[in-house]
């Protein structure tokens, strides 16, 4: 089968692989997971208008934001560089990203953590923050933004420790179940990406002995 | 907002089949557009809530569901298929997701057929030694799930040294990687419960 596909597509450019490279070779055998990433990507930060009877609020600059702050917390910089760039793109101040950076920063940790359900997995339980906005960053971003970082921050290190009252934080601040679904998957996806970026980059930078012989 | 009060959420991990309740409305059957089909890829998923929950943002969806399919089912070369749910799996049991977990054990144990070692990593977690291969691949999984990202190179010398090569390799990154993404959907959109009698 052959699937025609932009080279190099973000994953590309965030590994930093090389055309006809080993990397380039290993994705090209899994082309569709390949493009279908890449068209993830797009759906999330480059949307087509959203169906009759949808509404589209969740804006670009605010789509990039979320992907800054999920970006910083897993402390990558060329993750960061990469959506901080696209934040700019769509018209972000510098006071927002400087914002977002600062509040990454504040909630930064290592996860996954989180609690079970009580029983056996209790002896699990890790606990962690539960990470809020500060009042000053809050004056910067709004309350919209605010609600979506701290469910970001939920997402990304303590994702067991979600419950259903939760999202009524996201309700309350403007959020509807169709952008809720958005946001769950920008930041989801997000963790895949960085993940897959990580992971093949290192790949990259140990080629196969065996290659040489 | 839904909630489920009379819901008492399975506390052990398992490889029982499980139900999924979601707390927001998905979308109704009524508002399933050609672009909501095209989402849902296979039309018989109309039928579950979590992915017509996803289905309001259908072009995402979409694009996951794809993803997802070949990374998991492409059987070209590079890891078997029950290697690749052996990820799914450890992912899942790293991250918490009992209900991820339940899907992917069941298929690691399917393809395998290795359900008392599957089991061990259920019941142990992540730590459980189960073989020097399978090891590799949990403790490679497990890697590339923490926050901050702990994989590197010790974690591909590993895999080679168990006989893997660079797609194989690779199969486990996207293995491990797209289990980050399912874990967080299914963990912060519904909550798992035992199947009605």
């Amino acid at each position: 089968m052959t699937v025609v596909h932009a080279f190099p597509d973000v994953i590309d450019q965030l590994v930093g692989v090389v055309a006809g490279g080993a990397v380039d070779e290993v994705r090209a055998r899994r082309p569709l997971a390949r493009l279908h990433a890449q068209q993830s990507y797009q759906a999330i930060f480059e949307p087509a208008p959203p169906p009759p009877g949808h509404d589209g609020a969740f804006s670009a600059v605010e789509r990039f934001a979320v992907a800054t702050f999920v970006a910083a917390l897993h402390r990558q910089p060329a993750f960061i560089a990469f959506y901080a760039t696209g934040l700019s793109r769509a018209g972000a101040s510098t006071a927002v990203q400087e914002t977002l950076i600062a509040a990454a920063q504040q909630g930064a940790t290592s996860g996954p953590y989180g609690s079970y359900p009580a029983g056996a997995l209790s002896a699990e339980d890790v606990q962690g923050p539960n990470y809020t906005v500060s009042a000053a960053h809050r004056a910067v971003l709004g309350v919209r933004l605010a609600a979506a970082l701290a469910h970001a921050h939920l997402l990304v290190l303590h994702p067991r420790d979600a419950k259903a009252e939760g999202l009524r934080a996201l309700l309350d601040a403007g959020w509807s179940p169709d952008e809720i679904v958005t946001l769950s998957q920008l930041v989801s996806f997000l963790s895949f990406q960085v993940r897959v970026v990580v992971g093949l980059r290192a790949l990259s930078e140990l080629p196969a002995v065996a290659a040489a012989a | 907002m839904i909630t489920h009060p009379d819901n008492v959420e399975p506390n052990a991990f398992t490889q029982a089949q499980l139900d999924w309740l979601p707390w927001l409305p998905p979308l109704p059957q009524a508002q399933l557009t050609e672009r909501h089909l095209a989402g849902l890829v296979d039309a018989a998923r109309a039928k579950s809530p979590y992915f017509m929950l996803l289905a309001r943002d259908p072009d995402i969806l979409g694009a996951r569901t794809r993803t997802d399919k070949d990374i998991f089912y492409n059987v070209e070369a590079g890891l078997p298929r029950a290697e690749r749910e052996l990820a799914a799996t450890a992912t899942s049991r790293f991250n918490g997701c009992i209900y991820c977990a339940s899907v992917h054990a069941r298929f690691a144990s399917h393809f395998s057929p290795r359900s008392a070692d599957v089991q061990r990593l259920l019941d142990e977690g992540v730590s459980a030694r189960l073989d020097p291969r399978w090891d590799a691949i949990v403790a490679a999984s497990v890697a590339l799930t923490s926050t901050p990202i702990e994989f590197g190179a010790s974690h591909i010398q590993a895999l080679r040294a168990v006989g893997l090569d660079d797609l194989a390799i690779s199969d486990v990154i996207h293995g491990a990687a797209f289990f980050n993404w399912a874990n967080r959907l299914m963990l912060s959109l519904g909550e798992p419960a035992l199947p009605a009698a």
